[in-house]
């Protein structure tokens, strides 16, 4: 395999969409969590590859720059919250998060 | 087959591999360490498309921050040792072949469309040494400089560069560790343990 | 002559395409003696120093008179001890964690400069890559803790984990305030800046620098889980903490760990504060400097040059290791901090006093500017410095240095000018 765009972005589609079925089937909500950064791990794989095999130039590194950084709070955020779940249910099981079904 | 054909095949490998057995493990930290190895190898891969700066931060932030979050995270929330909430066999096929056909959707979709690639764009130049040192331009280009094409402060007609976003970032980030400490403080339990069914 | 090279990969230029591999091969194996080497002399200098201040002699028998051989001994002895894993354990994951652990410090060693360009990879980001994989080591020993399936390895993954996690904010924040006087993250660049008398060294740059060498020092400690900050293997309360239930060699790989990222963080002190592979005596240095360029551009003995490099490499070996004998030196002297202890030092006090040590060497220069009219207290060739070594490796960068300088004032004024109308 020659390192190419194309390349690039084939690693990029599988991280992706290793992160979109690990997001759909993990029950664990720290699971989910790990497909989400899956998921934004394989949008900064394109960006990176963009910016050096298309004319974009550093705005794709400055942009994966600024992915990291928000996956970073999201984690922070998102990780609280399953905490927060963890007090209320002591389980931290998704499907178990139902409540507000009605 | 040059070296970096040879080093982007090794990390690519590697990338995928350990994002496919993050999707595959049962337990949750051993996904944390696929997933360890699945963002150290594309910090890797980042490295070798002369983003140095962007890999170096993967690194730190990712891997050494946000996977360390989540692993204190694992351990907090685990009602026994190597907790394990499983899937049955049928929704994992399921989710298998639901996963390959979008791998193949994806894949076929990006790969038709035809991206403005200048005839110019040759970064290999490994021989001048001149690889990755994006430091400097990444630097400026925060400021609104961008002197690969000319521009400098004040001349963009855009004003500020990345300085209005990455100001914007950093209050975001100062209103997520208010939020997320006061989400995660701790609290009396709202069921009483020995009640809990 | 093998001394003219300036890189490996030159000397190896007629292997054509396969110079780069040969090159790669040569700094790996050379970086591997030196990461399985310090630990083994840092071993000894534990036992001995340990035993001196306990009042005994440590190590005598191994190796003749001051039992230099004794690690030798002890890693012979490693070796040949059966390789364990608990029966609760997660087997993949216990098997691993040595490993991550091993690896993470290692590689640390990658960007590292040991003299004036010698150095494996001269990343122009190498403070962030070198503190970025640093950081990496705690994720083996909140795995060793979690996978051994025993209560004493997590306390101690998890006391780890949240040490760690609190103690990356102060040594990042520590380490960027030389690097506030410096102007460059490029660790080869920062030695080479501080060439000539002591008092150029960017310990002396300004009274903030000065504290933050032992902040830097302190909080380096800490993450390399010494004492009196090793609370995620307190014997006294974990029995061994993350690595009780590991035995042999796998035991081993964590100290051969623990004592190389030792070294690693004082080489990073001693590049950013100490100078490096600079000597701190002006006319030595000067001479040191004079024959390595001399070497360098064939005008005079490349073997003086090559000889030169290797006096710095001796210079920065002895400075790094100096702070490695201060840490043991704490470790037998100081008793250990409460877990909440630990955390309150972090947390409430080294962050802030980080902060404003950050804050005080931006504002810094402005203060000189404004009542002295130059940068730096002393009238030294800082400046001058800088600009030459720009100038050095100006061909390897896109933008040339008066480019880059003018740029950058340039964006400064209109930042001022900006907050002035506002």
């Amino acid at each position: 395999m020659a390192a190419d765009l194309n390349a690039y972005l084939l690693v990029g589609a599988v991280l992706f969409v290793c992160g979109v079925v690990c997001m759909a089937t993990k029950r664990n909500g720290i699971g989910v969590l790990m497909g989400v950064e899956l998921v934004l791990n394989g949008a900064n794989v394109n960006f990176v590859a963009f910016s050096r095999y298309t004319d974009l130039g550093l705005d794709g590194q400055v942009f994966s720059l600024f992915v990291i950084v928000l996956a970073a709070a999201e984690a922070a955020v998102a990780l609280a919250i399953a905490l927060n779940f963890y007090n209320n249910h002591l389980t931290i099981d998704v499907d178990r998060a139902n409540k507000l079904k009605g | 087959m040059s070296g970096e054909a040879f080093l982007f095949t090794v990390f690519a490998a590697m990338t995928c591999f350990s994002a496919i057995a993050v999707v595959v493990s049962q337990t949750v930290v051993r996904m944390a360490f696929w997933l360890v190895i699945s963002l150290g190898s594309t910090a890797a891969l980042f490295f070798l498309a002369n983003a140095d700066f962007v890999g170096a931060a993967q690194l730190l932030i990712y891997v050494g921050g946000t996977l360390v979050l989540l692993v204190f995270g694992v351990m907090l929330t685990a009602s026994g040792p190597y907790m394990k909430i499983g899937t049955s066999t049928g929704e994992t096929v399921v989710a298998g072949l639901i996963g390959l056909l979008f791998l193949f959707v994806v894949f076929a979709s990006v790969s038709g469309v035809n991206w403005r690639q200048p005839v110019t764009a040759s970064a290999d130049n490994v021989a001048t040494g001149a690889v990755g040192n994006t430091l400097r331009p990444l630097g400026l280009s925060f400021l609104g400089a961008r002197p690969e094409s000319g521009v400098l402060p004040g001349e963009d007609a855009a004003g500020t560069g990345y300085l209005l976003p990455f100001e914007i970032v950093s209050v975001h980030l100062l209103v997520v560790l208010v939020g997320a400490s006061y989400l995660a403080r701790a609290k009396r339990r709202a069921v009483p343990v020995n009640q809990v069914v | 002559m093998m001394f003219a090279a300036q890189s490996i990969a030159e000397f190896f230029s007629f292997l054509g395409g396969w110079q780069y591999v040969v090159a790669a091969v040569i700094h790996a194996v050379l970086l591997v003696h030196v990461f399985a080497l310090s630990p083994f002399a840092f071993i000894w200098l534990e036992r001995k120093v340990s035993g001196r201040i306990q009042d005994r002699l440590g190590p005598t028998r191994v190796g003749g008179l001051f039992g230099w051989l004794q690690s030798l001994a002890d890693g012979i002895k490693l070796v040949q001890k059966e390789d364990l894993c608990p029966q609760a354990a997660d087997s993949m994951l216990f098997r691993s964690a040595p490993y991550v652990v091993c690896v993470a410090s290692f590689a640390a060693f990658m960007v590292l400069p040991f003299s004036h360009g010698w150095v494996a990879v001269a990343a122009d980001c190498g403070l962030f890559i070198i503190l970025a994989i640093l950081s990496l080591e705690v994720f083996g020993i909140i795995m060793a803790g979690y996978s051994s399936g025993s209560k004493w390895s997590l306390f101690g993954g998890m006391r780890e984990a949240a040490q760690m996690v609190s103690y990356e904010i102060p040594l990042a924040i520590c380490a960027l305030v030389p690097i506030v006087a410096a102007g460059s993250l490029n660790l080869g660049e920062i030695g080479g800046m501080q060439r000539g008398w002591f008092g150029y060294w960017f310990l002396f740059h300004d009274p903030f620098t000065f504290v933050a060498f032992f902040v830097y020092f302190v909080v380096a400690t800490a993450s390399c889980k010494r004492a009196p900050f090793d609370l995620a293997e307190a014997e006294s309360e974990l029995v061994g903490g993350f690595h009780t239930e590991y035995s042999g060699m796998r035991w081993s790989y964590f100290f051969m760990g623990e004592y190389a990222s030792m070294f690693a963080v004082c080489g990073i002190a001693s590049i950013l504060f100490l100078g490096g592979w600079n000597t701190g005596i002006g006319p030595i240095d000067d001479a040191l400097y004079a024959a390595r360029n001399a070497g360098a551009d064939g005008t005079g003995s490349p073997a003086l040059g090559y000889l030169a490099n290797v006096l710095g490499v001796f210079v920065f070996v002895s400075k790094a290791s100096f702070g490695v004998f201060v840490q043991v030196w704490l470790r037998w002297t100081l008793p250990r901090l409460r877990i909440d202890q630990v955390m309150t030092t972090c947390l409430k006090y080294l962050v802030p006093i980080s902060c404003f040590l950050f804050l005080g060497a931006i504002l810094w220069p402005l203060a000189l500017v404004t009542t002295l009219g130059r940068t730096t207290w002393t009238s030294g060739p800082l400046g001058e410095l800088v600009a030459e070594e720009v100038r050095e490796n100006q061909v390897t960068r896109s933008l040339s240095a008066a480019d880059v300088g003018g740029v950058a004032v340039r964006a400064a004024e209109g930042v001022v000018e900006k907050e002035l109308v506002r």
